[in-house]
């Protein structure tokens, strides 16, 4: 299973409250959702959207981001390059939201780690007896 | 005056339960600024949060 995939699994396993998260970079780029292909990429073209709006508020780089609203709550969290958006229902425990997908996109961002190379003995080799 | 009462406390609980609307803006720096839903800059984000909730739903 690819990262992102098995981010987003333990995700929805592990949290009650988020109905829908996607996984996608700073180009608008989808790398992982619990929705169909073209929601999944109207959610991250949308929450992209908001965060580039939000970053007129004031001067900073946002880092999360929550809002709320009657019908429910949208979070967006950014680490580096790399974002997930998801939405709760209204009133969501905001800080285990919070932890819940900061540890997916940890997850989903973690580079699997390059495997020690075995030392080869070289042989050198056998000079031609000339010298 | 029993009736009154029981009012004032059902439309005070109802209060104490709506959420306000709002965005919270957490930056990389530690802090944190709420804008509220009234304000025009509050507005403007929630029609993008809203827009990207009906997507997730």
């Amino acid at each position: 299973m690819e990262p992102a995939a098995e981010a987003l699994s333990q995700l929805t396993d592990i949290s009650s409250q988020v109905e829908a998260a996607v996984l996608f970079d700073r180009s608008g780029t989808v790398a992982g959702a619990t929705l169909p292909d073209e929601r999944a990429a109207r959610l991250a073209s949308t929450a992209r959207a908001l965060l580039e709006a939000a970053e007129q508020v004031r001067e900073g780089e946002i880092a999360q981001l929550e809002a709320s609203t009657g019908e429910g709550s949208l979070f967006v969290i950014r680490d580096g390059e790399q974002l997930i958006a998801a939405a709760t229902g209204p009133e969501p425990t905001s800080g285990l939201v919070f932890y819940d997908l900061k540890s997916c996109l940890r997850r989903a961002t973690d580079q699997p780690k390059p495997k020690r190379r075995t030392s080869t003995k070289r042989t050198r080799p056998k000079s031609s007896g000339s010298s | 005056m029993l009736a009154a009462g029981s009012l004032l406390g059902v439309g005070l609980y109802a209060k104490r339960g709506r959420k306000r609307e709002q965005v919270d803006l957490y930056f990389t720096d530690g802090s944190m600024v709420s804008v509220a839903g009234d304000s025009p800059e509050g507005a403007r984000l929630l029609t993008l949060a809203r827009d990207a909730l009906r997507a997730a739903k």
